[in-house]
């Protein structure tokens, strides 16, 4: 007796999940209305890496969609690594609509698998025409346009300390020489110049990436990022060369190699805009900015300054850049309510929600820097926006993870081992090329 | 006739008890079997099958990913590592806690002593991984290790006054390798040098400091040599190198020396105007020598994680965790011994360390292979304790096969080939171990 109820309870459970999943679909198959409620009654759910602020943030974008549409929104977060966690959601039948994936290479990696839908026209028009070409390009994998590139990082920039560089009566440097030679009078007030987090492997493979792109052009650095050019070549040496005069120069990295190994990312930026200074500058992307703001209380433009990395010898100042692409999923359950949720993050407005709360840059030129918070986070979209077609994007972003991404191993940690010991840039190019071979094959 | 059926009657309800009998053994079974099955059977020879094809799981091939195995450097360092890990720890743990348990025996307190020592048992492996990782921690302000290390360095050797100080470049002084500075040119007496040096923090020069100015501008007698030891640096900029601008100041508390002929012909501190000097010189050129104590770097402590003490310190950790578990069942085992051998040997005049040897530990015997074979399957198996403590840098010099199996296969490496390969590995080494524990269960149960 006892059983039969249960089963007849589960059976009745069961027709309703199927009614109304049934209802659901219904609905998305009828075009509804272009009114403010087009959508209603569905929900799209978004998987991205983002947690605390920046998932804050972008649940404002979300409910921006919902007021618009009527759909409901919902956002799960995927840990650090995305890849392994949309995988398995597809294997489990229970794929999220939307996901915002933050490297080239597993956007491409996710293409190849199949799993991504064509992004609709309409996306495609309006990223088309606000979007510089290469962010539509970094979206796309074999002539499909898969990925809207929505927020972009912008990892050309090297931020300083207005009074260490006050004291040591020295200005914003113009040329890669200029700021070593700043560095080197930095030095002599007696602060180091820089603040290397060296226990970060990726922080080395982004001081590489842009003086390989000034130094050896945008031509070499695509064919580099393909690995159609050996890590042999002559220019990765000249590169690894010019990183070896920072590296090597107790002056200018704060506490040696020795020191800067143990430096962990935020500890750099500690360092640098923290109680106690121990050096005068760090490089990296304009998320430094928001940390010194959060985390040291600095005031941006004010206690903590950046200017563009520097020109190498006579390339162009370099602007590599970072960038989460939104990809709609074939087994997710709305993928209309997907499409149109990609519409609404094509157009500036959805940016410049993002953009007022902080902590965010739009590759999209349309939209209007004012809506940006302060006037440090504007000229950094400035200059990315205004870099056009020359912008690339991360070049260790866009190798395998085993290669460009993975702590202890391939570029990260040869670069490392680089830092340790920068006497032999032709040994390291051999082994970074071995590496490379190896990651790249399979 | 009666008598065949007689019999087969009675021979019938046996076989068919013992028939019973074993089906509902059978049905006992059959849930472990299926769940050996399921959850080790089954991924074990889908494991061995795995490691036979490639990084995509498409192409066979063969033996391929096991002489990588033995190829690769990242894993043969792997390898290295965990052949450390399993020579080393079992032998230091069973060892620890035979003594500990020998000596707990003798103490009053022996529980609370037991309990305290086998307190880091609850401890996760994830907790005391961070808890070591920041005792590591090479600077001595954040690592307790080497606060202690620098404090007691500290104690014997003082700390040098201007650590950061260097010569400004082409001004006259050159450096030796061990970090003193000398003047280039001869001086002979009659004569003042300005020695500048650069790399001083403003909030790192000593209060007292006072402009040099003045001091470098006065005129020595016949037979002395004067100078000032100065920053050579005007805060905000624009100061000349090599010249004693106005607001530049002294660096007092320097030692200076005369050296002529390669011996010191006089000594001098700085002032607090950094001023210096040399009264009755004999004639003849000396050489000014800012000896390299002024300078030593302070004491940093040691790397404790730095690329060749990385697997010790793991260890050392492991040890921490670990030494409480030995110790309480050795503790057990030393408790059942017969205390009426103990007994016997002394009445026979043998000292402590003879009944040690002799006697406690060949009873221990059991107890002891026991602990130390559980000890190397679990050491074989470590995973968090490497994978925390280990910093970015040196995790390729920490791995061991557990670590670097599960990079290879899913921490960016993606070739889960070449790890399948390296668990199958594992399991070869661990089976050796499985099999000695069951034989000994098995002769211990007959």
């Amino acid at each position: 007796m006892r059983r039969l109820t249960t089963t007849r309870r589960t059976t009745a459970a069961a027709s309703t999940v199927l009614a109304l999943a049934l209802s659901a679909t219904a609905c998305g198959g009828s075009p509804g209305p272009a009114s403010g409620q087009e959508l209603s009654g569905q929900t799209v759910t978004v998987a991205g890496v983002w947690t605390g602020s920046e998932q804050k943030n972008f649940r404002k974008v979300l409910d921006a969609f919902t007021k618009e549409t009527g759909a409901k929104t919902v956002f799960v977060p995927t840990g650090d690594n995305v890849s392994t966690f949309v995988g398995s959601k597809i294997e489990g039948g229970n794929a999220p609509d939307v996901a915002m994936v933050p490297q080239v290479g597993v956007l491409q990696q996710f293409a190849k698998e199949g799993w991504l839908e064509p992004l609709s026209e309409k996306t495609a028009k309006t990223a088309g025409a606000n979007l510089a070409t290469v962010w539509k390009s970094y979206g796309t994998v074999d002539k499909t346009y898969y990925g809207l590139y929505f927020k972009a990082a912008h990892k050309s920039t090297v931020w300083y300390s207005p009074s260490a560089f006050e004291q040591a009566g020295v200005a914003e440097p113009k040329s890669y020489t200029d700021m070593l030679k700043a560095g080197r009078t930095l030095a002599d007030s007696g602060l180091p110049a820089f603040s290397v987090a060296g226990e970060d492997g990726w922080t080395l493979t982004d001081w590489f990436e842009n003086i390989y792109l000034s130094q050896a052009g945008p031509e070499k650095y695509d064919q580099l990022a393909a690995h159609t050019l050996p890590w042999t070549d002559a220019s990765v040496v000249k590169a690894l060369t010019t990183l070896g005069e920072v590296f090597k120069d107790k002056q200018l990295v704060a506490g040696g190699s020795a020191g800067a190994l143990r430096t962990d990312f935020p500890g750099s930026i500690e360092q640098v805009f923290g109680p106690e200074p121990k050096a005068g500058m760090v490089y990296e992307g304009d998320f430094v900015g928001g940390m010194a703001k959060d985390d040291f209380g600095k005031k941006l433009g004010e206690d903590a300054k950046f200017f563009p990395f520097p020109g190498v010898d006579s390339g162009k100042a370099p602007v590599v850049s970072g960038g989460d692409a939104a990809v709609v999923l074939k087994d997710g359950k709305n993928k209309k309510a997907a499409q149109r949720l990609l519409e609404f993050m094509a157009t500036p407005e959805a940016a410049s929600v993002w953009a007022g709360a902080g902590g965010f840059l739009s590759p999209n030129k349309d939209v209007d820097l004012a809506s940006y918070a302060d006037d440090t986070t504007r000229s950094t979209a400035k200059s990315l926006v205004d870099a056009g077609d020359s912008v690339r994007f991360d070049m260790s972003d866009q190798a395998p993870a085993a290669f460009g991404g993975t702590k202890g191993a391939g570029e990260w940690k040869l670069l490392q081992d680089f830092l340790r010991d920068p006497s032999d840039p032709k040994a390291t190019a051999a082994k970074l090329e071995a590496a490379a071979a190896k990651a790249y094959k399979s | 006739m009666a008598a065949l059926t007689t019999s087969t009657a009675a021979a019938n309800p046996r076989r068919r008890a013992m028939r019973q009998r074993r089906n509902i053994a059978v049905v006992f079974v059959l849930p472990a079997l299926l769940l050996l099955g399921a959850l080790v059977v089954y991924p074990v020879l889908f494991s061995a099958g795995r490691s036979l094809f490639d990084a995509s799981g498409d192409r066979f091939v063969g033996g391929d990913n096991y002489s990588e195995i033995f190829s690769d450097p990242a894993t043969l360092k792997a390898i290295r590592n965990s052949t450390i890990w399993v020579v080393v720890a079992p032998v230091l743990l069973t060892g620890l806690g035979l003594v500990l348990a020998v000596l707990t025996e003798k103490v009053r307190w022996a529980t609370a002593f037991k309990l305290v020592l086998f307190l880091p048992m609850a401890v996760s492996f994830l907790a005391a991984g961070i808890i070591f990782r920041l005792a590591y921690e090479e600077d001595p302000n954040r690592g307790v290790l080497n606060a202690v290390a620098v404090g007691v360095h500290d104690a014997f050797d003082d700390r040098s006054a201007y650590p950061t100080a260097r010569a400004r470049q082409g001004q006259g002084l050159t450096g030796d390798p061990g970090g003193a500075y000398r003047t280039a040119d001869a001086v002979s007496p009659g004569k003042s040098v300005s020695l500048g040096f650069v790399g001083v923090a403003p909030d790192k020069m000593p209060s007292g400091a006072r402009p040099a100015h003045a001091a470098s501008l006065a005129a020595p007698a016949a037979d002395e040599v004067k100078g000032v030891v100065y920053l050579d640096f005007t805060p905000g900029g624009g100061g000349k190198p090599g010249k004693v601008d106005p607001v530049e100041k002294g660096l007092p508390g320097m030692s200076v020396e005369a050296v002529r002929d390669g011996k010191v012909a006089a000594k001098a501190t700085t002032a607090a105007d950094g001023s210096f000097n040399f009264p009755g010189l004999d004639a003849g050129s000396y050489t000014v020598r800012l000896p390299a104590e002024n300078f030593a770097a302070p004491y940093q402590g040691i790397s404790w994680l730095g690329p060749a003490l990385v697997t010790p310190a793991i260890i050392g950790a492991y040890l921490w965790i670990w030494t409480g578990f030995s110790m309480v069942l050795i503790a057990a085992g030393l408790a059942a011994i017969p205390r009426d051998a103990l007994e016997a040997a002394r009445m026979d005049g043998a000292n402590e360390w003879q009944i040690f040897r002799k006697i406690t530990v060949p009873l221990l015997a059991p107890v002891l292979t026991v602990v130390f074979v559980t000890l190397v399957i679990n050491v074989m198996k470590v995973f968090d304790l490497v994978w925390i403590i280990a910093p970015g840098p040196v995790q390729e010099e920490a791995n061991v096969l557990a670590t670097r199996m599960w990079l290879v296969s899913f921490g960016g490496g993606n070739n889960q080939g070449l790890g399948s390969a390296l668990s199958v590995l594992l399991l070869l080494l661990v089976v050796p171990a499985m099999i000695f524990n069951v034989r000994r269960f098995r002769r211990s149960g007959a």
